[in-house]
C-alpha cells in the first residue's frame, strides 16, 4: 500500500487536469515527475478518478517510452545518441557512464538509486555534440574522460 | 488589459519608446545550445554589475519613472538592458553575447562569467571593442554579428526575432512588430482572406511532407462541422534536428501569433501544441507567453473587442518518435496510444476529436504573421517557384560552424556547407549530408551545386523532412550510419502495422550482420527488396520512409556494403568487428600480460621468442590492449 500522501498529491494533480480521459498524459507526467516513477497503484486509482479502464491507463502508460513503473535514480543521465552526436562518437560515452556506475543495457538504475543511464534520441543541443542531460542540464562536449568527473560532481552534490 | 486594437497600438507604442531608450543593451543567448554552455552564469554576472553599477538603471521602463531619481532617468542612455534571447545561430562558439547600443552591435563569442567586468567596463560603459572575444576567421575578426560569414549569408524570416529580443517578454515581442500581422487579420481581413493570402503565397508544410498549408486551411474551412482545431506539431523527432525547439524557445510568441491567425482564417476557438518530453525550456516559455497573453487579454474570448475567441494549450509529448504523425500526434493529445490510423478521413477532415483540424508545424505556423504582413507577392520573391519562401536547418556533424540556420529554398549544399558551415571539420573531406533524419537520405558530392527544394531533394530519393542537416567525412562508416537509423525506426516503430513492425526488424539484422562481419552478398538484395516492400505498404508516412536512409546509403556507397561483405573492411575504421590486432616487437617487453587477458586464448608464445595474436581466433574485445602497460599492441582495419 502507499501512503495516504501519494494520493492527496494525485487528487491535486487531477484536480488541475481535470477529471477527463484526456488528461491521463498529463496526469501521469506530473506524477512521475513527483515520484521520478509512475507507481501502478496510483495508476489504478487515476483511471478510477478519471473514468477510463484501469487496462486503458495502462495500455497508454506502457506505450510512451518516458513512463518507468520502476523507480528511477535521483539523477536521470540521458545520454544523446542523435545523429549528430553519434557522428561525433557518443557510444564510448555511454559505456564510460555504465562502467563507471556498474551498469549495462539490462541495468539501468543503479544499486544506490543516485543514477539511472538512458539513451535519449535527441536532446536538440547538436551543435555541441555529444551532449547529455542530467535531469534537465544540458552538458555539452562530453568526452568519456568528462564522465567521471561528472559523476563525482553530481555525487558530492547530494551530501 | 488589452481590449482594443487602439489599446494594443498603444501598448506597442510605449514598449517601443521603451526599446529605444534604452542606452545598451546586454543580449545574452538563452538558446538549449548556449545555457549548456554556461550563459546562465554569465547573464547573472551581467546582472549583478549592472546592480552594483550606480550609474545606470537597470530594465528602465518609461512608466515607473517615478521609482527612479528623475536626474538619472531625464539621461536615458544611462538606461541599460540585461535581456536573455533565443537562439543566436552560432551554438558551437557559445556562451554568445550581443552588445547593442542603437544600431551598433558586437557580438562576442564563447564569453565566460570571468570576462563580464572587461566587457562591461569596456564595450557597455564606453565603446571599445575586445578584440580577442570577437568571432575570428584566421586573421580577421568580425566585429557585429550581421559581418560574420556564417549570419550574413543566410535569409533569417522565421528566425529574424531570435537573437534580438528577449524571448520571454511580451513588450520586446510587440516593439519588434508583433502582433501587427494578427491586427491586420482580425480588422482589414475576412478569413477567407487570410486563406486566401497564405495559399497565394505558396507556403508548404515545413515539417517533412511538403504539402500547401493554404490548400490544408481551406480544406478545414469549408467543412460543415463548426467546431474545428489548430494543431501544431512541436514534437520535433528527427534525431539531429532542432530548429523548431529553437524557434518555440526563441520567439514563442511568433509560433502562437501564427497559430491565432490560423485559428482566425480557419473558424477554431482552440489551438494545441504539442511539444516533445525532451524540450523542457520550450515548455516553459511556451506556457509563460500564454499566460501572459491570457492576462492582457490577447487570448480568451472577444480578442480585441473582435468578437473571436481563441485559447492555447499545451500537451507534452512523452517520449514516442511516431507521434511525430499526424493522427498518432492528435490521438496522443486525446489521451491515447500515439499510433496512426489509416487515412482517409483525413486530419483536415476528421482530426483532433474527430474534427475538422488544421495541422502544421512549429516553422510552418511562424512564417505566418510575415506572410499576412507583407503579402504574398513578397513571400513568392523569396525561393523557387514551387517552394517558396526561406527554410532553417540545424547544420551539425563534421561541420565547422555547427549551428541553426535559414536559407532562401533552393540554395545549393555547397552555399550550406561550405559557405556558411565553413567547410568541414578538421580539414576533412566531404563524403555525404544526411538530410531528413531517419527518413530521409545522403546527399554526396555529386549533389553539391543543386538547389535544396521540395522537388529537386525528392528526386535524388532523400526528402527535405524537418531540416536537420548531419555533415559526414571520411571518418563515418555508411553502413554503419544505415544500421543506427534502421535501429532508431526499429525501435521507434509502433507497431500496429506489419510491414513497418517485422520488416525493420528483419532489417535491423541484416544490418547488424554485415556491420559484424557475417554478412553475404544476397543480403544485399534482400534488403532492398525489404525495403521496397516496407516503403508501399507502410500504414503511416514513418513506416514508408523508414527504409530510405537504407536504400539510399546502398544507392550511393554500395561499394562500402561489398567491402564490408567481401573484404570484412571498414574504410571509415567505425565497425569494430573489422579490426585486426597485432603486437608491435618495438615496443614489447614480452611479459605476457596480454596472453593472459586474452579470453580466448588467441595468444600464443613465450618469454624468448615473444607473442602473436592469432587473428582467425581473435574475437576482437581489446582486452590485450587495455591491459597492456606498453602500448605495445595496436589495431588495424
Amino acid at each position: 500500500m502507499l501512503e495516504e500522501a501519494y494520493y492527496q498529491k494525485a487528487d491535486e494533480i487531477i484536480e488541475h487536469y481535470g477529471k477527463k480521459a484526456a488528461s491521463l498524459i498529463p496526469i501521469m507526467q506530473d506524477i512521475q515527475a513527483e515520484y521520478r516513477y509512475l507507481p501502478g497503484e496510483l495508476l489504478t486509482y487515476v483511471a478510477g478518478q478519471i473514468g477510463i479502464t484501469e487496462e486503458k491507463a495502462y495500455s497508454v502508460a506502457t506505450f510512451y517510452e518516458n513512463f518507468s513503473f520502476e523507480q528511477k535514480g535521483k539523477y536521470v543521465v540521458k545520454v544523446c545518441d542523435g545523429t549528430a552526436c553519434h557522428v561525433r562518437k557518443s557510444v564510448p560515452i555511454l559505456e564510460a557512464f555504465q562502467k563507471e556506475l556498474g551498469l549495462s543495457a539490462k541495468k539501468h538504475t543503479s544499486d544506490d538509486m543516485l543514477f539511472t543511464v538512458e539513451t535519449v534520441s535527441c536532446l536538440g543541443a547538436c551543435g555541441l555534440a555529444p551532449t547529455v542531460m542530467v535531469n534537465e542540464d544540458v552538458h555539452p562536449k562530453m568526452t568519456p574522460e568528462k564522465v567521471q568527473a561528472l559523476i563525482q560532481e553530481l555525487r558530492g552534490d547530494k551530501k | 488589459m488589452i481590449n482594443s486594437r487602439e489599446a494594443l497600438i498603444q501598448t506597442t507604442e510605449a514598449a517601443k519608446a521603451t526599446l529605444a531608450s534604452y542606452g545598451c543593451r546586454i543580449l545574452v543567448c538563452s538558446g538549449t545550445g548556449c545555457i549548456a554552455s554556461g550563459s546562465e552564469a554569465v547573464y547573472e554576472e551581467f546582472r549583478k554589475l549592472a546592480k552594483d553599477d550606480h550609474n545606470v538603471v537597470l530594465e528602465f521602463k518609461p512608466h515607473d519613472e517615478a521609482e527612479h531619481d528623475s536626474e538619472v532617468v531625464s539621461d536615458v542612455k544611462n538606461a541599460l538592458g540585461v535581456k536573455k534571447t533565443g537562439c543566436q545561430g552560432v551554438c558551437e562558439l557559445g556562451p554568445l553575447v550581443r552588445i547593442q547600443k542603437g544600431d551598433d552591435v558586437i557580438q562576442y563569442i564563447k564569453v565566460k562569467p570571468e570576462n563580464c567586468e572587461e566587457i562591461f567596463q569596456r564595450s557597455v560603459r564606453q565603446d571599445d571593442v575586445i578584440e580577442s572575444l570577437l568571432y575570428h576567421q584566421g586573421e580577421e575578426a568580425f566585429r557585429g554579428p550581421d559581418d560574420i560569414p556564417f549570419i550574413a549569408k543566410q535569409t533569417r524570416i522565421v528566425l529574424e526575432n531570435c537573437g534580438k529580443y528577449d524571448a520571454e517578454s511580451f513588450d520586446e515581442y510587440l516593439a519588434g512588430g508583433g502582433f501587427t500581422a494578427l491586427q491586420k487579420a482580425l480588422f482589414e481581413m475576412k478569413p477567407e482572406e487570410v486563406v486566401d493570402e497564405v495559399d497565394k503565397s505558396g507556403l508548404r508544410g515545413r515539417g517533412g511532407g511538403g504539402f500547401p498549408a493554404g490548400r490544408k486551411w481551406k480544406q478545414v474551412a469549408r467543412q460543415p462541422e463548426k467546431e474545428r482545431f489548430v494543431v501544431c506539431n512541436g514534437d520535433e523527432g528527427d534525431p539531429g534536428a532542432f530548429m523548431d525547439g529553437s524557434v518555440m524557445e526563441g520567439d514563442p510568441y511568433k509560433l502562437i501569433e501564427g497559430m491565432m491567425i490560423a485559428g482566425y482564417a480557419c473558424g477554431a476557438e482552440n489551438g494545441y501544441i504539442y511539444v516533445r518530453a525532451e524540450y523542457p525550456m520550450s515548455v516553459a516559455r511556451l506556457r509563460k507567453a500564454i499566460a501572459t497573453l491570457e492576462e492582457v487579454g490577447l487570448l480568451g474570448d472577444d480578442i480585441l473587442g473582435t468578437g473571436y475567441n481563441f485559447h492555447m494549450h499545451i500537451n507534452r509529448g512523452a517520449g514516442a518518435f511516431v507521434c511525430g504523425e499526424g493522427s498518432a500526434l492528435t490521438a496522443s493529445i486525446e489521451g491515447n496510444r500515439g499510433m496512426p490510423r489509416v487515412k482517409p478521413p483525413r486530419t483536415v477532415e476528421k482530426g483532433l476529436w474527430a474534427k475538422p483540424t488544421v495541422l502544421n508545424n512549429v516553422e510552418t505556423y511562424a512564417n505566418v504573421p510575415k506572410i499576412i504582413l507583407q503579402g504574398s507577392d513578397w513571400f513568392r520573391s523569396i525561393g523557387t517557384e514551387n517552394s517558396t519562401g526561406t527554410k532553417t536547418f540545424s547544420l551539425t556533424g563534421s561541420i565547422q560552424n555547427t549551428g541553426l540556420i535559414e536559407v532562401p529554398m533552393g540554395t545549393t549544399l555547397r552555399e550550406i556547407i561550405f559557405d556558411i558551415g565553413g567547410g568541414l571539420k578538421d580539414g576533412g573531406s566531404f563524403k555525404a549530408v544526411q538530410i531528413g533524419g531517419p527518413s530521409g537520405g545522403c546527399l554526396t558530392e555529386q549533389h553539391l551545386d543543386e538547389p535544396l527544394d521540395f522537388e529537386s531533394v525528392k528526386k535524388f530519393g532523400a526528402i527535405i523532412g524537418s531540416g536537420g542537416l548531419v555533415v559526414m567525412d571520411d571518418n563515418t562508416c555508411m553502413v554503419e550510419v544505415a544500421r543506427f537509423f534502421m535501429s532508431f525506426t526499429q525501435r521507434e516503430s509502433c507497431g500496429k502495422c506489419i510491414p513497418c513492425r517485422e520488416g525493420t526488424k528483419r532489417m535491423l539484422e541484416i544490418l547488424e550482420r554485415i556491420v559484424n562481419g557475417d554478412g553475404e552478398l544476397q543480403d544485399l538484395d534482400l534488403l532492398e527488396e525489404l525495403a521496397t516492400m516496407i516503403k508501399s505498404m507502410a500504414l503511416c508516412g514513418l513506416g514508408k520512409s523508414a527504409p530510405l536512409p537504407v536504400l539510399s546509403t546502398l544507392r550511393t556507397f554500395r561499394d562500402e556494403y561489398v567491402e564490408h561483405i567481401v573484404n570484412h573492411k571498414c574504410r571509415a575504421k567505425v565497425c569494430a568487428a573489422m579490426r585486426t590486432f597485432h603486437i608491435n616487437p618495438e615496443f614489447c617487453k614480452n611479459c605476457g600480460k596480454c596472453m593472459r587477458s586474452c579470453p580466448v586464448g588467441a595468444i600464443t608464445g613465450n618469454r624468448e621468442v615473444g607473442y602473436t595474436i592469432n587473428s582467425k581466433q581473435c574475437i576482437r574485445c581489446g582486452a590485450c590492449k587495455e591491459n597492456c602497460a606498453f602500448d605495445a599492441i595496436y589495431v588495424e582495419m
